[in-house]
Parts: structure tokens; C-alpha cells; sequence
């Protein structure tokens, strides 16, 4: 038993939390957003030296082999500094699909190296959402059909841009043609391939909800310590204080029920459906909350375009719907708790009791 | 990360849960808040002590079996798992002995900690004060040093388990003139002493939860002051500190109240489903009381790697009271017409356990530090905002 992170885990989160600072500022993201592509070219590749995009991709193909626990920690840093989705979908659970195809699928090693150098921009089309994030310019799609997996080129498909409230949101309506040429697993396999990547997926935007709510929270208390009434800092008054403690509160239980899933996840326990969505739930209220009281904090400031807070309350609003919406995930548990027969005793939460 | 027990943890487990499935009692005992529920409490602990798993994260020379603190957790899951009793010492055992084990010298050790963990001695706190509640440091009980005891003067109260308990620890003014948080000390109290009244206070289920404590002119030798003399409000922080952050309310009791919260809801399910909004509620007590579990093992692998316990303590303790409120308040809300029912009442049967455990759970957020001042610890020790 040993809840704990490696030391080169967490130096590794360190380092890429220091590194988005400087690169990936607000005024930065907001640049980017006022491209008609959204993204940028520069920044990816930034994040490929950091070895970012080589966290997840198996050392036999460049990668640094590492799994779903390190990801627990660097979805929060993207989330907290607003990465754009492209970045996680490709290299955490692009890498993860792609890893997890059988050997012979062609190409496979090919595009895990090129997705390590961070030379690959990727996709997934997945039946949970109506939309596909950054098909505009990935290079190749993993779409679902069914239970098959296809690696659809970009050339074969014709897509719709649809605009989200969060600017750095690139989403459109795909529409495709499965084949048997694209088709790269099928029924049981593809099934569970894609219940895999459902669970990476919401696990991807549940750690990004994590890092939105600290960021959130932080721009609060640092506005509530600066912002003055009554002659004092309002953030000396205690309505205002326990409204961030509350948000403070619900992030840190978060946290060990988000590394416990991607424990989960990583070493195929069988009740990773329940772990992961139950890590989404809290993930969830902790942003939820989060962006409902940043905003009172912030007041009239909050509702404005130009304050950061804006940026963050708006991607945590579009992502919490993501990688199946509150409900399917609230009824996940739901389901396990209310109609299994299982015994949910205390000595269970390993373990089957 | 590692989330699976080793051998040795597995094997501590299945021998605690065979202990308790052939010792815990089948009968519910009575409150631990009369004499004789009490007593017999006193006679639980004292058989649990026996078999060597009374306070099983203790050294074994003061009566424990030298466990760390997943083995604690694991004991406290088959515990509570197994229907045992409610730990009527735990104010002595849990908050005073972890403070004896940091601060106290060896020959309190040698002398309290035993007699603790057999019950032989059965301890309550004595922090609050009328006008020292939530604002402990406005304390004014005297302890005056007078040669090799001191003398103690004033009021406590909310003691809990004061009523039939042998000894009460807290903390006193012992620098005249002192403010705030400077100049108190740390004593134990033998509550069979000259000068000690003790007047018990009815609580909302109309026994003697707790009580007011009397202090005239009461002689306590020197010896039974721990830490040093005025460094009292340092100690009852740590113990503070324990008694919000880990011990006083393990994991393991939540999950078993919303183990049975799930047995109550799949045994009225077609009741209960008219409102789906009873559903959610319990789905989210077992996730809440999991995600507790799930905070205390996560703790414990960080203290082990040498953290210590900050403000996160306050935010367990918000959020634990919290929950205990929603299990009950949503066994209530299945129970329907037959919730108001006392013990005593023929149609209730067991069912009355609900209504015992929701008066209880309204304390939750009042009591070990009220949920106001843990939000505001959280505020500015955590997160640095300004003091009002």
C-alpha cells in the first residue's frame, strides 16, 4: 500500500508547471486564440522537448513509458495553465489507443514515435459527443463506429466548425465513411478499446478540471487579498473566506479520488468504470464550485471579458460535459451503488470485500 | 503508487476480522452516556485490550502492538465492519495519548498509557470554558503553581464523557495575568480529587453526553502537567491537530453507516424511488465516505514520507461532519413516518439506531472545533488571507 507519487513524477510536474507558466501566459493563450487554427505550431513544439508528448509513449518507441498516474499529475497543469485540448487528446489518450492496439496494426510504432517527437496531431471521434475537438487540423482521426476503431486520414473526412464558449475550443461536426481499410479493431477488442478510452478521456478532462479549479481559486485569493472595501481587503471578511475554503475543500478531496482512478485505470482493476467516474464527479464539483464562487469574488470584474478569470471559468464549463456528460457519469456510480449486490463494506475500498 | 495490502497487511486483517466475528456483541450495547452502558463499554474495551487490539498503532510496551498507520486503518475497517461497539475512551486514547506520545515524559507514558488502553483509566477533555468556546484561547480557569502541585479555580464544559469518567485533561491559566494563548498550561485531572464538581448536562437525546466541571481549590501534583509550564496552547494544537486530521473519526465509521444506509434503501427501494432525489443522495454518501477513506490512506502515505498534517485537518473535519449529516438526513427521509420513533417505541426495532445517529450527527459541525472557525483556519492558514 503506498498512495504516493515517485520523486521523478513529481520533479517532472514541477518542471512542466514552471515551464507553462512562462510559456503559455494568459495574454499568450488569448493570442492564440484570435488565429482562425487556434493553435500553435510554436508552443507544441515547446511542449515535445519538455518531453511531454513523450510521457505516455512506450520507451520502445521513443517514449518515456510512463502511465496513467503521471498523467493524474500533468492533466492538472494543463488544466490549471488552459492547454487546448489538442495536446492531452494526442499524447495521453491518442498515445494510450494507440499503445493499447495489437502489434500488427500497421503503422502502429510509426505514429507512437511520431506522436513522442510530437510531429503528430490526432483526433478521436468518440460516440460520447456529437463533435470531435481539433479535426481541423489532425492529421488522422480515430473514429467510432460501433464497436470497431477506424484511423480515418483527413483528406476522407468533411467537417464543420461549430463554436464553443471557451475561445480555445475546436470543434466540429465530422462527417466520414467507415471501411474496411480504415477499420484497426473490432468487436470485443474495439469494444474495449474504446471503454478504455472513454475512461482515459474523462480521466484526461477530470485532472484538467482539477487545475482549472486551483488556478480559479488562486486568481480569487489573489483578487479578494488586492481588492478593497470597507477600508479593508475584502478577502478579511468572512462570507468571502469560507467561500474559497469551501473551494479549497473540495479540491483536496478530489485529489486522492482522481490518483486513485488512474491507479485504477493504469493497472486494469476491474472496477475502473466506477473509480474513474466517481474521480469526474468530484473533479466536477470542484470546478463547478470553484468557477460559481471565483466569480462572486470577483464581482462585477468576474463577468467581464477582459479579467483572466474568464478564460478558465468558461474552458471548466465546456470540459464538464466532455468524455460522457455529468449525467452519465453520475449514473455510473449510481448504478454500481444502488444496483449491485455487492456489499460496500468498509474494508472494500481496495478490495472486494 | 501502489493501492494493494501486502501479505503481512492482508494477514493482520483476516485475524482482526475473525477476532471481531467472534467477540463483538451480538446485542447493541446501551448508550456509553448512562452508568451502566458505560460500564459495560469499559468491560468491551477491557476485552479488546486483552486480545491486544485496544490501541494497536501504540508501542507494545504501553499496551499496543506497534502498527503502523495502514495496519490502524485496516483494523478500524474490520472494526467498524464488524458492527463493534463505539470507543467509549477514545477522548483519552486517541487525542490525549497521541499527545503523551509526543510530549509527555516517560514516566507519564509509563504510568498513563497502559492503564488507557485497558480502560482502566477512562479519560474526558475539558477544553471549553462559557467564554471560552469557540474562541478557546479566552480560557480563565487558574492552575497556580504552590510549591509541587498546583491549584486549580473555574468552570469547564461540554466535557464530554465527564459524567462517568475517572480523569479530564485540558487546558488552564497558570501565568497570572496572561492573554490569549501565552501562559496556559497543560494538566490531567483525577476527577475523584477534593474540590471537583461535576454536574452532568442532558443532551438532545436526553442522557448525560456530557457535563460541566467544578475546580475548587483542586491540588494536582506538578507530574500531571504535560509540556512544559505555559506551552499548553502549543500542546492542545497537536492534539487538535489529531483529533480533526486523522484519529477521532476514522473512515471506516462513515462507510459502515452507509453500508447500512444502502441495506435501508434497497430494502425500501420502491418507497424510497418515489423521490429519485433519495438515490443520488445515497449514491453520493458512499462516494463521499470513499473519498474520505480514500484522503486518510493518501495522508498516511504522505506522512510516512515525512509531511505533517496542516489545515487539510480542518477540512476533514467539515468535510466528515457533513457527510454523517447527509447519511442521516437521507435514513430519515427513507424511514418516513416511522423516523421520529425512540428505542422504545414497538414498531420502531432497529430502525430507532437512524434517529440516534441523526440527533448526533447535528453535533458534528459544533463540536471538535465548529465547522466556522475550521473554514476560517482553511482561509488564512492555507490559502493566506488576511485575518479579519
Amino acid at each position: 500500500m503506498d498512495f504516493t507519487f515517485t520523486e521523478d513524477q513529481l520533479l517532472f510536474r514541477e518542471a512542466i508547471s514552471r515551464f507553462l507558466m512562462t510559456e503559455a501566459a494568459p495574454e499568450t493563450l488569448r493570442e492564440i486564440w484570435e488565429t482562425d487554427e487556434g493553435r500553435s505550431p510554436e508552443l507544441r513544439n515547446q511542449m515535445a522537448m519538455q518531453g511531454l508528448t513523450a510521457l505516455s509513449v512506450p520507451e520502445d518507441n521513443g517514449g518515456l513509458g510512463m502511465g496513467d498516474i503521471a498523467w493524474s499529475l500533468m492533466t492538472q497543469e494543463l488544466g490549471y495553465y488552459g492547454i487546448p485540448d489538442s495536446l492531452a487528446d494526442t499524447a495521453y489518450v491518442g498515445a494510450g489507443l494507440f499503445s493499447a492496439l495489437d502489434d500488427n496494426v500497421a503503422g502502429k510504432g510509426e505514429y507512437l514515435t511520431r506522436i513522442c517527437d510530437g510531429e503528430l496531431r490526432l483526433a478521436i471521434g468518440h460516440q460520447s459527443s456529437q463533435l470531435v475537438s481539433d479535426a481541423h487540423l489532425a492529421e488522422i482521426l480515430l473514429m467510432q463506429h460501433g464497436d470497431e476503431v477506424h484511423l480515418v486520414p483527413r483528406a476522407q473526412i468533411d467537417e464543420v466548425t461549430n463554436p464553443s464558449i471557451d475561445s480555445s475550443r475546436r470543434l466540429s461536426q465530422v462527417t466520414w465513411q467507415p471501411t474496411s481499410e480504415t477499420c484497426i479493431a473490432s468487436g470485443e477488442s474495439g469494444a474495449a478499446l474504446w471503454n478504455q478510452t472513454l475512461n482515459r478521456g474523462a480521466l484526461s478532462v477530470a485532472g484538467q478540471l482539477l487545475g482549472l479549479a486551483q488556478r480559479m481559486l488562486d486568481l480569487s485569493v489573489d483578487y479578494s487579498v488586492q481588492r478593497k472595501q470597507f477600508g479593508k481587503a475584502i478577502g478579511s471578511f468572512q462570507a468571502v473566506k469560507h467561500h474559497l475554503a469551501d473551494v479549497a475543500g473540495k479540491i483536496e478531496m478530489a485529489k486522492p479520488v482522481l490518483y486513485r482512478a488512474a491507479c485504477s485505470l493504469e493497472n486494469n482493476h476491474p472496477l475502473t468504470d466506477i473509480h474513474v467516474s466517481q474521480a469526474r464527479n468530484f473533479c466536477n464539483e470542484a470546478s463547478a464550485l470553484a468557477a460559481r464562487h471565483a466569480i462572486q469574488v470577483h464581482g462585477a470584474m468576474g463577468y467581464t471579458w477582459e479579467v483572466d478569470l474568464q478564460m478558465f471559468m468558461k474552458r471548466s464549463w465546456a470540459l464538464s460535459n466532455t468524455w460522457g456528460d455529468n449525467i452519465f457519469h453520475q449514473a455510473r456510480v449510481q448504478d454500481y451503488v444502488l444496483n449491485s449486490t455487492v456489499d460496500l463494506a468498509p474494508a472494500s475500498t481496495f478490495e472486494e470485500a | 503508487m501502489k493501492l494493494t495490502y501486502s501479505p503481512k497487511q492482508q494477514a493482520f486483517r483476516l485475524e482482526v476480522r475473525q477476532w471481531m466475528a467472534a467477540n463483538v456483541p451480538k446485542e447493541k450495547l446501551p448508550t456509553y452516556d448512562t452508568k451502566e452502558g458505560f460500564e459495560l463499554h469499559r468491560q468491551w474495551e477491557r476485552k479488546l485490550h486483552e486480545a491486544g487490539l485496544s490501541m494497536v498503532m501504540w508501542p507494545t510496551e504501553f499496551g499496543g502492538r506497534g502498527c503502523d498507520l495502514i495496519d490502524w486503518l485496516i483494523f478500524e475497517e474490520e472494526y467498524y465492519g464488524a458492527g463493534a461497539p463505539l470507543r467509549v475512551n477514545q477522548n483519552g486514547q486517541l487525542l490525549l495519548g497521541s499527545t503523551l506520545l509526543e510530549f509527555g515524559t516517560p514516566e507519564q507514558q509509563a504510568h498513563f498509557l497502559p492503564r488507557m488502553a485497558s480502560s482502566d483509566d477512562m479519560w474526558a477533555q475539558a477544553w471549553s470554558e462559557p467564554n471560552a468556546g469557540s474562541d478557546m484561547a479566552n480560557i480563565s480557569s487558574k492552575a497556580i503553581l504552590d510549591g509541587d502541585h498546583y491549584v486549580l479555580n473555574g468552570q469547564k464544559t461540554w466535557s464530554t464523557r465527564a459524567t462517568y469518567a475517572d480523569w479530564a485533561f485540558g487546558l488552564f491559566r497558570s501565568e497570572v495575568g496572561s492573554k490569549r494563548h501565552h501562559g496556559l498550561s497543560f494538566l490531567m485531572v483525577p476527577l475523584d480529587a477534593e474540590g471537583v464538581t461535576i454536574r452532568p448536562i442532558k443532551a438532545l437525546d436526553g442522557e448525560d453526553a456530557f457535563a460541566e466541571i467544578f475546580f475548587d481549590n483542586v491540588k494536582v501534583p506538578v507530574e500531571h502537567r504535560i509540556g512544559e509550564e505555559g506551552q499548553g496552547w502549543h500542546v492542545a494544537m497537536a492534539t487538535a491537530g489529531f483529533e480533526r486530521g486523522l484519529l477521532l473519526r476514522s473512515p471506516a465509521r462513515f462507510q459502515q453507516t452507509v453500508r447500512k444506509l444502502i441495506k435501508l434503501y434497497r430494502d425500501n427501494k420502491v418507497s424510497a424511488d418515489r423521490d429519485p432525489s433519495i438515490g443520488v443522495a445515497v449514491a453520493k454518501c458512499w462516494s463521499d465516505a470513499e473519498a474520505y477513506a480514500l484522503s486518510a490512506y493518501n495522508t498516511v502515505g504522505r506522512l510516512s514520507n515525512g509531511d505533517k498534517i496542516g489545515a487539510e485537518s480542518s477540512i476533514n473535519k467539515v468535510f466528515w461532519s457533513e457527510l454523517d449529516l447527509l447519511i442521516h438526513q437521507t435514513a430519515m427521509n427513507i424511514l418516513g413516518c416511522t423516523g421520529e420513533l425512540l428505542t422504545s417505541a414497538p414498531l420502531a426495532e432497529e430502525r430507532a439506531y437512524w434517529l440516534q445517529g441523526f440527533l448526533f450527527a447535528q453535533a458534528g459541525p459544533i463540536y471538535a472545533g465548529a465547522n466556522e472557525i475550521q473554514r476560517n483556519i482553511v482561509a488564512e492558514r492555507m490559502l493566506g488571507l488576511p485575518r479579519a
